[in-house]
C-alpha cells in the first residue's frame, strides 16, 4: 500500500507532528569543537567546548545522545511536572470548550491550541461538525417544518478537547 | 550552497500564536505536506519545488558521499547526513500521501479533468495503471458474474482544522457569512475554505 497514515485517523500520527517540532531552536552546550554545520535549512556553529550554541532540536538530541554535548535545564524533573501541568489545566479548559459546542456550529475558533492539542480532539471536532452539518440540512427535516427552518451560524470561542483527556 | 531559493509568499511570521509563513523551499515544503495529509482531496502537484528540492538533496547527497570518503571530520559529515534525511522523509511522505490518495479515488481522477491536471506525469501514468488493473480485477472476480455496474462514490464535505492568513475575510458556509481572522486556527468545513487553501491564503493544520 502506498500509505501509512490511517485516512479514517487523526491525519497525523504524534511521531510526525513531534518530526515537525523538532526543528525548533533550543540551546546547548558542547564539550567539543565542531566547525559550522552546512546544512540545507541554514548554518549552525561553530561549536566550541562549553560555549551555548542554538541549534535545532533534533540536532541537540542526536549530540546529547552522543555525549558531545548537554542541556542547560538545571532541574528536569521541576520542568517535566510543571509541564504536566500545564497539559492537564490545558486539556480541561479544551474540554470545558467543547461541552460548549452547540448544534448550531458550523466553524469552530481554536485559540492559542498547539499543534498535539489539534492532533487530538481532530477526530472528534471533525466528525461532531459534519454531524451537525448533516442533521442539520433540509432533507432532515419533516415537510411542515422545512419553511421555518433558519441557519444560524455561530463561531465558538473557546479551548476544545475531548471529553476525556488521553492518559 | 543556494539555502533559501524559495519563492514563498514573502510575509513574515506575525507577533501572534507561532505561525509563520513559508520562505524557503524547505518550508514551502513542510508546508506542501501538511496541507496534502489534511486535505481530504488530492491538491495540485507542486512541480516546481519538488523540482527545485529534488534537485537540492541530490546535490547535498553528493557533498556528503565525497567528504564521508575523504574522511573529513565525520560527526559533521554525518550530521548533514541526518539533515539530509529529515529533507527526503518530507518529500516521500508528500509523495506517499498522494499515491494513497490517487488509490483511494481513482475513478474520479480519471473522471475529473480538474482532479486529474492536479497530478504529475508519472503520478498520472499510475492513475492509469491502478484503474486498469482495479478494473479488471472487478471484472473478472464479480462483475463478469453479476448483470451490476461499479459505482464510485464521492466524498461531500469533509471538515478539517486550519489557519487563516487574510484579515477579515468572509467566507460562506452553507448561506451566511463567517468572518475570519488572520493567524486563527479554525475548524471549518473544507468545501467552504477550498479556494483559500489553493491560493495560498490558508493552510491546512
Amino acid at each position: 500500500m502506498a500509505g501509512q497514515s490511517d485516512p479514517g485517523g487523526s491525519t497525523f500520527t504524534a511521531a510526525e507532528l513531534e518530526f515537525l517540532a523538532e526543528d525548533e531552536t533550543v540551546e546547548i552546550v558542547p564539550n567539543m569543537r565542531m566547525d559550522t554545520l552546512d546544512f540545507i535549512c541554514g548554518q549552525y556553529g561553530p561549536l566550541r567546548p562549553q560555549i551555548t550554541a542554538q541549534v535545532p532540536l533534533w540536532l541537540a538530541v542526536a549530540l546529547k545522545k552522543r555525549g558531545n554535548a548537554r542541556d542547560d535545564i538545571p532541574d528536569v524533573y521541576l520542568v517535566r511536572s510543571l509541564i504536566e501541568d500545564i497539559k492537564d489545566v490545558r486539556f480541561h479548559k479544551i474540554g470545558t470548550g467543547m461541552e460548549k459546542l452547540t448544534g448550531r456550529a458550523s466553524a469552530i475558533v481554536l485559540k492559542h491550541i498547539s499543534a498535539m492539542e489539534v492532533n487530538i480532539v481532530r477526530p472528534f471536532t471533525a466528525r461532531a461538525l459534519e454531524t451537525f452539518y448533516k442533521l442539520d440540512s433540509p432533507e432532515m427535516l419533516p415537510d411542515s417544518e422545512r419553511g421555518a427552518v433558519k441557519h444560524s451560524q455561530v463561531a465558538d470561542h473557546g479551548q476544545r478537547r475531548p471529553l476525556r483527556p488521553n492518559r | 550552497m543556494d539555502m533559501d531559493s524559495g519563492t514563498g509568499d514573502g510575509s513574515g511570521p506575525s507577533a501572534t500564536d507561532g505561525h509563520d509563513w513559508p520562505t524557503t523551499d524547505v518550508e514551502l515544503l513542510k508546508r506542501a505536506w501538511r496541507n496534502e495529509k489534511a486535505a481530504p482531496e488530492i491538491l495540485k502537484y507542486e512541480v516546481d519545488l519538488i523540482r527545485r528540492v529534488t534537485e537540492l538533496t541530490a546535490y547535498v547527497q553528493e557533498t556528503v558521499d565525497e567528504l564521508m570518503e575523504n574522511g573529513v571530520d565525520p560527526l559533521n559529515v554525518s550530521l548533514m547526513e541526518m539533515e539530509l534525511e529529515r529533507t527526503l522523509f518530507l518529500v516521500k511522505s508528500y509523495l506517499r500521501i498522494r499515491l494513497q490518495k490517487i488509490e483511494k479515488y481513482m475513478f474520479q481522477i480519471q473522471r475529473s479533468a480538474d482532479l486529474w491536471n492536479r497530478l504529475s506525469k508519472k503520478e498520472q501514468n499510475f492513475a492509469k495503471r491502478c484503474a486498469e488493473d482495479m478494473e479488471k480485477h472487478l471484472e473478472q472476480s464479480v462483475l463478469s458474474k453479476l448483470p451490476d455496474r461499479y459505482k464510485s462514490h464521492l466524498r461531500q464535505s469533509i471538515t478539517s482544522e486550519e489557519d487563516d492568513m487574510d484579515n477579515l475575510i468572509n467566507s460562506s458556509g452553507e448561506g451566511e457569512p463567517i468572518d475570519l481572522e488572520a493567524n486563527e486556527l479554525y475548524g471549518i468545513r473544507y468545501r467552504s475554505i477550498k479556494p483559500l487553501v489553493e491560493s495560498g491564503q490558508m493552510d491546512l493544520v
